[in-house]
């Protein structure tokens, strides 16, 4: 993975020094609490409904194993023993003190962390493909290339003040695992006919209010020209994109405002007079970030079947939290953070510190946070996975449900955001009640459930086969289901069925849904794909047939 | 009393005006507003004196790019501390435009904007007058930067150029 040299080190040292000093200046008085508010949200700090939350990023999900105990045990000394992980691949702790908030952000520097604009109007945490360098569908690993980003947007002077938040995924496989398709940009390495690699560069996507996909500003993009057309992106962007209205403030609002045709021409024209210039991407640059990113000291293995005369526990996990890997004999694994009962995402500084021995023993020292909310041990011999398994399941980590109906993506919600109109993380708890069969979740195969708090979309609701999106009604909680949504590279957004239905109702709702698609599937159909034929009429008609069974 | 600024790294008196202010010598260095100068142009350019203009955020730039070479000061406003063009405007100005006269920051400025504001090209800045001498140092907050930009006289150490 990428380490720090002088200069990285220097910057993220600096920047500690810049928030000490801001902080004592605002706890002193000099700095009113919007002067503060600007800028503290640029490292990641914000005030929530309990207290300051400080999203710590991740760069494209990748962390070390001596990262991830520095995580633990800021979690332990400074927040109440457990962190959040997100769907942009950063961690959130929810309960430190504003006065810490320097120290913290002093520990992180020592293992080459940082909390540098993980909110704010401005370019945030660049995410990726969590199988990033083992997929066997990789065209390129995409990995230098997001650090290549990372470095060329952080404390970027002329685009640190955008009219709003600016996020940037990178996908380096056909397949889209980053969700890059609802990113302000897209990058997507691809291969020319000529078998030349460039970029496809995709702009205006984006959930939220008013979710929209993506689309192509730029078929081929070389790639020694990657920064100069993120430049004239983001110059385009920062000079007309609206500022009087935080509603319609990001790209995606201006390239559907201009159109792609008239958006396309503004950035090549922009690109047209700064794209020889400087920011360069040098052959000797990505040779050195590919450096970093070399594959680790691999065994010559075979292909084995470690399930054969195991258990069925251990034979469900390995079928559904372990995946295919580019090297024979290897695997991933998902360490799942979905178990009934506890809020997604969430883990406490024991699991992390167990997971980071585990990443020692199993995993070269590395550790990656997808975007599913979960973590994976990227390289594990198929051989060792057995032992893995009764090591994760004793600590609760072995839930086998990656990619069904209970590894679901929710946001933190009305329990600790001061935006949410409603909880999520008690409505995951519900359907983890009301679904504990795993002989009909398996059943039910590939299914992708996603849940917001808000209109601000932060569990991704809109691309959920089943979206979830938490209303406020009168000071009550309820909840608009949407279905038929999807994030990969056939994303799409999902439609709403009809009226919201009260909190106790969500598991019955999805229950009639699934019900419907149980009845009418073709065999091997996705639940997505059966909504995709059918429409949303006969699951409409089911939900609202008659009032739901409290 | 004479309004107090940071230019080139330096407390300075500001010898320019602004129009409305209280009058100076009749060709005393003058600022105008865009939609000032824009307005009557052909009388501004003969009155003799030097002249600044100061750009909304609005304001594109190539407006005044055919004017620059008439003009000592060129502004950026910022009237709220979220507002970002300004940055880009700079940037513009010196790259596009080589504009090599004054380039003045106003508004809300604070010293926690000055080490961008200097990369963008910016040397002169409106600050609150208690904050003057305490955001002399702020242009040099970092003494390292990743990516290339305006870096008229900033020691920075860039790692690509």
């Amino acid at each position: 993975m990428y380490r720090y040299d002088a200069i990285d080190r220097t910057l993220v040292n600096e920047r500690v020094a810049q928030f000490r000093d801001q902080t004592r200046r605002y706890l002193n008085g000099e700095l009113s609490e919007d002067e503060f508010r600007h800028l503290r949200l640029r490292n990641g700090l914000y005030i929530q409904r309990h207290a300051p939350m400080l999203r710590v990023a991740i760069p494209y999900g990748l962390l070390s194993s001596a990262q991830l105990r520095t995580l633990a045990s800021i979690a332990r000394r400074y927040d109440r023993g457990y962190g959040h992980f997100t769907t942009r691949q950063n961690i959130q702790y929810n309960w430190p003190k504003l006065a810490e908030v320097p120290e913290i952000l002093a520990e992180l520097a020592a293992v080459e962390m940082h909390a540098i604009q993980t909110s704010g109007n401005c370019i945030r945490n660049t995410t990726s493909d969590h199988l990033a360098g083992v997929a066997p569908d990789e065209i390129e690993d995409p990995r230098p290339w997001c650090e290549i980003i990372r470095q060329w947007s952080t404390l970027h002077p002329e685009f640190s003040y955008l009219p709003r938040k600016f996020k940037i995924a990178v996908t380096g496989s056909p397949r889209d695992r980053a969700a890059s398709l609802v990113h302000d940009v897209g990058v997507h390495i691809v291969r020319r006919a000529d078998g030349e690699l460039g970029f496809e560069i995709l702009a205006g996507g984006g959930l939220g209010r008013t979710p929209i996909i993506g689309q192509v500003v730029r078929e081929f993009l070389p790639r020694e020209h990657l920064l100069s057309y993120l430049e004239a992106v983001l110059r385009i962007y920062n000079r007309e994109g609206r500022r009087d209205n935080l509603t319609k403030a990001r790209i995606k609002i201006l390239v559907r405002s201009l159109g792609i045709e008239e958006f396309r021409r503004r950035v090549e024209a922009e690109w047209g007079s700064i794209r020889d210039g400087a920011p360069r991407v040098t052959q000797a640059e990505v040779e050195r970030m590919r450096g970093f990113f070399e594959p680790p000291a691999y065994r010559r293995l075979q292909e084995s079947e470690p399930a054969v005369g195991k258990d069925a526990a251990f034979h469900a996990w390995y079928r559904y939290n372990t995946g295919e890997h580019k090297m024979p004999g290897y695997r991933v694994v998902y360490v799942s953070l979905k178990k009934a009962g506890v809020a997604p995402g969430d883990a406490t500084d024991a699991q992390m510190e167990l997971i980071a021995d585990l990443a020692d023993g199993y995993g070269f020292g590395e550790v990656r946070v997808t975007h599913t909310q979960n973590l994976l041990l990227a390289d594990v011999e198929q051989e060792k996975t057995y032992e893995l398994w009764r090591t994760l399941n004793a600590a609760g980590l072995a839930t086998p449900n990656i990619g069904t109906l209970t590894d679901i993506i929710c946001c933190p919600g009305l329990d600790f955001c001061s935006l949410a109109n409603a909880g999520s993380i008690d409505v995951a708890r519900l359907i983890n009640e009301r679904f504990d069969d795993y002989d009909y979740i398996y059943d039910l195969g590939e299914l992708d459930v996603k849940m917001s708090g808000c209109m601000n979309a932060c569990g991704h609701h809109h691309v959920g086969n089943i979206g979830i999106l938490g209303v406020d009604k009168g000071g009550e909680e309820w909840y608009q289901i949407t279905i038929g949504g999807a994030a990969g590279a056939d994303a799409s957004l999902g439609t709403v069925i009809g009226p919201s239905v009260a909190k106790a109702d969500v598991p019955e709702t999805l229950a009639r849904l699934l019900a419907v698609y149980v009845e009418q599937r073709h065999p091997d159909e996705r639940f997505l794909d059966t909504v995709r034929r059918l429409g949303v009429k006969p699951f409409k008609e089911r939900v609202y047939a008659a009032p739901a069974a409290a | 009393m004479p309004r107090r600024l940071l230019r080139n790294g330096e407390v300075a008196v500001d010898e320019w005006r602004y129009l409305g202010e209280a009058e100076g010598a009749a060709d005393s260095a003058l600022i105008l507003t865009f939609d000032q100068w824009a307005s009557d142009r052909e009388q501004w350019l003969a009155r003799g004196g030097r002249l600044g203009v100061i750009l909304g955020p609005a304001h594109r730039v190539e407006f005044l790019a055919p004017d620059l070479p008439h003009l000592d000061l060129v502004g950026a406003d910022f009237p709220n501390p979220s507002e970002g063009r300004g940055y880009t405007q700079g940037r513009l100005l010196r790259e596009r435009w080589k504009f090599a006269g004054e380039l003045r920051a106003t508004g809300h400025v604070r010293r926690d904007h000055l080490f961008f504001l200097a990369r963008c090209g910016f040397n002169s800045f409106e600050l609150p007058d208690s904050e003057i001498e305490s955001a002399a140092g702020a242009v040099s907050t970092f003494s390292v930067c990743y990516q290339p930009a305006n870096d008229l006289g900033l020691q920075v150490k860039l790692r690509h150029r």
